[in-house]
Parts: structure tokens; sequence; C-alpha cells
């Protein structure tokens, strides 16, 4: 590289991280654990993914008991039932958020996330503060996403350290009553089924 | 061992050199068993290339606290163990 006209344009610096990502998958596509056509293949589906998946689901089970208490006894299933795709893990757990109970879902090791159902994780889910407050000061946090709890609403915290995938059903906002599936889905945010928002209220449509 | 739900806890305590999903500050913790998500490989044999057998019960575990709110966590059978 010349280095006499420092002010043409200088490549893009990779990141350590891209680094370490590249090396690593030169690695496994030298030691045959995976081809490059299936690493493509994986982002391709990882960014096809979004979180109206999830919303389905969700909208799903607000509209229909019976379809509610079988996700809630096996999400994977349920997924499986409306013709969605649940991913790989073996289990996918729903929560149901009550004006009891209020549940918002963190991995504190690293990032597990329904990515099948939900997409590619926020960078805020994958951050460090993120992953040590939500179970050290969870009311906190969701004070700064905007949810402020009553005393008496129990947050449980769920931390997915291993191969359980948890998604979340917010509750189902008021004034929602003559709506149907396709009317709700739209209210059902991603944040909503991460447990850190509630669902939106019509009128915020 | 196997625990059945509503079962008393303890999170065992002791450190791990290598790959676990035993995050530490569960460690030492008490808690109760909320439900079984049945049998899995053990990751801190399959981190390394190895089958991860024999497979690992993983459980929901409610950690006792002492508000109302819980911290949820799943965690492999043989870090746990009965609690008075």
């Amino acid at each position: 590289m010349s280095h006499d006209h420092e002010h043409d344009h200088e490549p893009v610096a990779e990141s350590p991280v891209a680094t370490r990502v590249r090396l690593l998958a030169d690695r496994l596509v030298d030691e045959g654990i995976v081809t490059r056509e299936e690493l493509r293949k994986r982002m391709d589906w990882l960014v096809s993914r979004d979180p109206a998946d999830g919303a389905r689901l969700v909208a799903r089970a607000w509209v229909d008991p019976e379809f509610k208490a079988r996700l809630l006894g096996d999400a994977r299933e349920a997924a499986l039932e409306v013709g969605l795709d649940p991913g790989p893990s073996p289990v996918v757990v729903a929560l149901e958020n009550t004006e009891d109970v209020h549940h918002m879902v963190v991995c504190t090791l690293c990032s597990c996330y329904p990515k099948a159902l939900l997409g590619p994780p926020p960078d805020w889910y994958k951050s460090l503060p993120y992953r040590s407050r939500a179970v050290s000061d969870p009311r906190g946090v969701l004070r700064e996403f905007g949810v402020e709890l009553s005393d008496d609403i129990e947050v449980r915290v769920v931390d997915s350290t291993a191969n359980v995938r948890y998604l979340v059903i917010p509750c189902r906002p008021a004034g929602t009553d003559g709506m149907d599936e396709d009317e709700l889905v739209p209210l059902i945010t991603r944040d909503s089924m991460i447990g850190v928002a509630h669902a939106r209220e019509p009128a915020a449509v | 061992m196997s625990f059945e739900g509503g079962q008393r806890v303890r999170i065992s305590g002791r450190s791990h050199g290598g790959h676990h999903r035993t995050p530490d500050y569960v460690k030492g913790k008490t808690g109760t068993i909320v439900l079984s998500h049945g049998p899995f490989t053990n990751p801190e044999t399959r981190a390394y290339g190895h089958d991860g057998l024999p497979e690992q019960q993983l459980y929901l575990v409610a950690l006792a606290g002492d508000t109302k709110d819980r911290v949820y966590v799943d965690v492999y059978e043989h870090w746990l163990e009965e609690a008075e």
C-alpha cells in the first residue's frame, strides 16, 4: 500500500470481533465442521426471521383460549400447529403475563433468544448492562424501558441459560375486545415478547 | 437424582474451570423447582467435542429471595442438590 497519499480512501478497518468471527469461520470450514454454504444459509435464515411470527402466536392466544392453553403447554408444538418455524431449540416455553405476574427474559451468560420467532436479538439484549441488571435490578431496567409496575405485581426474570427458549405473552391491552387476530398482531411488539414493554394500546398504532 | 416440582434445592457453589451453563450469581443459592424441561446432553463435555452423555435433566428453578420478585433460571441436574 502506498503511504504517500493518506488522504485517499482507506479501507474500513475490520473490528476485532469481526476478525475473530472471520477466523473462526475459516477454521470451522477448514476442519470440515461446516461448509460456506451452510453458514450462508443459516445467516439468510436468521435475517429472514422477524417478530411477526411471535406476534402471530400471541394474537392467536389472545383470541383462542384453547390455543393459549396449548401454547403454554408446548410452545414448539403450538408454533408448528399454525405453520410457524419454532427454530432448532428442542423446547420453547411461553410465559403468560397477567395482572399479577410480569415476566421478562434475559440470558445472563450470552444471548440465548427465540430467534426463530422474534428474529435477531436487539443489541441491548446482548449488552452487559442489560444482562447483569436484568437479574439484579429488574424493576429499574423496566423503568428505563418505560414500564412502571405496581408493587403488588410479581416480577419474574427468566434467565435462559441453556437449551430452552422463552417467549412472553404480554397482557392483552384494554379496548381491544372487538379486534380480530390480524388487527391485534401490530400491537404485539418484539419488546413486549421479551417482557420489557407492554403490548401497544390500539390508539398508539 | 431427579427432582419434583415444588421441591427445595440448592445450586452447587463449586467452581468449574471449563465451559458451563451455571452462572456464578446463582451458585450456592437455594430455590424451588418450577418444572423439568427434560433431558439434554451435557454442554460441559459437548463444548470439547464429546457426546455430552450421560444426559442431564434440565430444571427451571425459582431462586429464593427477600422480595416478591423472583429470578427463574435453567439449571442442569448435576448442579442441584436437595435442600431442607
